[in-house]
């Protein structure tokens, strides 16, 4: 299933809007129903096709964020959850357009790499940056399906509390998780982007040889993967996905 | 066929002519499958390796000391931005693979960091594809690929492998890094050639 859907030519489906969650002010969970859905690897990506009236066409590429399947019933859900970008083309269609019942042209899923297989040993360290959470929940929903929670430690980086994707299902989660607020925190909370003593305090340390799965604007993935390596962790181990801007000149 | 998205009007941009399902950017985006390796000059090399096992090898001195060249390219990545115009300086393939003795039809290019990918050897000849390490007249950073880079600006980028360390010349075809997670073999931007099948 998820590993043939690597396989053979990937064709577009007409995926139907089955819900809508509200994640945050700027973001919200698109939940598809796809016909024929092949299944997908928790980390894998979409690309959305938009078409208007005159034939014109956008296409960009989103994160799903549900496991495969994502019930332990076996459900079969396919969420995109769009964090709107200011300006952009697709995100507010995505964001503030499209509603239940609506199709919406997806093709994948796409990528091997950024991805977490429920066969993988070892301990998951998960480290995201504002939308880069959204692959991030997929990896974690798919490993507490799998009952690897004392595997699996997550630290996200946000603004504020209010930032927060997935709020209410990260306060129930058995894993362990920890934030970073770098605006605004809860009273009593360190304010502060992920630093040394940070990774040091709340990520796996080297010597468990965790797999790191790293997401967020470019320049966060880069401080975080420079953090990492220069704290011990293999390169090789260290697996990135950077969205935006390169930020700070080229 | 596809359908219409209810709603969607689009916002289009005039401009030149983009290759299909791409969209212009202005900024330089960063995509890399893990930290970026921290190469210094002295320390890099590059070389090209016959399908018979003959190495050739230049360290930092000796490859930027090979005729230079400048050139304007626009680049296409396959997660659908391009980028016009890019300014860049480095040595040309024709001049690295000049006195190499081989027959190949296919190159692995192999990177600091572990990086594959695999082209037809006749996508690196004919000025078609370069050794970058200058990128608007500066040192390519690193996390653009530097201290170089190889170009080959007409594939989707993912072929213009950073942080490049050498080509392996061979008689068979061996798939890359994302050619082996459902890339597609060659990656033609202007035929769309993204995933495996297209």
């Amino acid at each position: 299933m998820a590993g043939t859907a690597l396989r053979g030519r990937l064709t577009w489906r007409v995926a139907t809007v089955s819900a809508v969650r509200e994640e945050t002010q700027t973001a919200r969970t698109l939940v598809l129903d796809v016909p024929d859905w092949p299944g997908h690897l928790a980390g894998q990506h979409v690309d959305v096709r938009l078409t208007a009236p005159d034939g014109y066409r956008a296409m960009r590429s989103y994160s799903i964020a549900s496991a495969w399947p994502s019930s332990p019933a076996g459900g079969a859900k396919v969420d995109l959850t769009v964090e709107q970008v200011p300006d952009g083309e697709v995100s507010p269609y995505l964001g503030q357009v499209i509603g239940v019942g609506d199709p919406l042209e997806i093709r994948g899923p796409v990528g091997g790499w950024f991805v977490w297989r429920p066969e993988q040993p070892g301990p998951i360290q998960l480290i995201g940056g504002g939308s880069g959470m959204v692959p991030l929940m997929a990896i974690l929903r798919a490993a507490e399906l799998a009952g690897r929670q004392p595997d699996v430690r997550l630290l996200y980086s946000v603004r504020r509390p209010e930032s927060v994707l997935y709020a209410g299902e990260l306060a129930r989660s058995k894993s362990e998780i920890a934030f970073a607020y770098t605006r605004e925190g809860p009273a009593g909370e360190r304010i502060g982007r992920i630093d040394a003593e940070v990774l040091a305090r709340s990520a796996w340390s080297p010597d468990v040889g965790a797999t790191v799965y790293v997401c967020g604007p470019t320049p966060f993935v880069e401080t975080v993967a420079d953090l990492l390596v220069a704290a011990g962790h293999d390169p090789a181990q260290v697996r990135t996905e950077r969205f935006g801007p390169s930020g700070g000149g080229r | 066929m596809g359908i219409v998205s209810p709603g969607f009007t689009g916002r289009r941009r005039s401009g030149p002519e983009l290759p299909p399902g791409q969209y212009l950017t202005e900024d330089f985006p960063v995509l890399s499958a893990g930290p970026t390796p921290q190469i210094r000059p002295e320390h890099w090399e590059f070389t090209v390796t016959t399908e018979t096992g003959e190495v050739h090898r230049w360290d930092w001195q000796a490859f930027t000391g090979l005729p230079q060249e400048q050139t304007v390219q626009d680049l296409h990545c396959v997660t659908r931005w391009s980028k016009l115009g890019t300014s860049w300086q480095g040595v040309s393939l024709d001049v690295l693979l000049e006195d190499v003795e081989s027959a190949a039809d296919y190159a692995l290019v192999q990177c600091y960091g572990g990086y594959t990918t695999n082209l037809p050897v006749e996508d690196l000849l004919d000025g078609q594809a370069w050794i970058a390490h200058k990128f608007d007249g500066e040192d390519l950073a690193p996390e653009h690929g530097g201290p170089a880079r190889l170009l080959v600006p007409h594939l989707y980028l993912w072929k213009s492998a950073k942080w490049v360390r050498g080509i392996v010349l061979s008689d068979t075809d061996e798939p890359g890094f994302w050619e082996t997670v459902g890339y597609h073999e060659y990656g033609d931007p202007w035929r769309e050639q993204r995933y495996a099948g297209d």
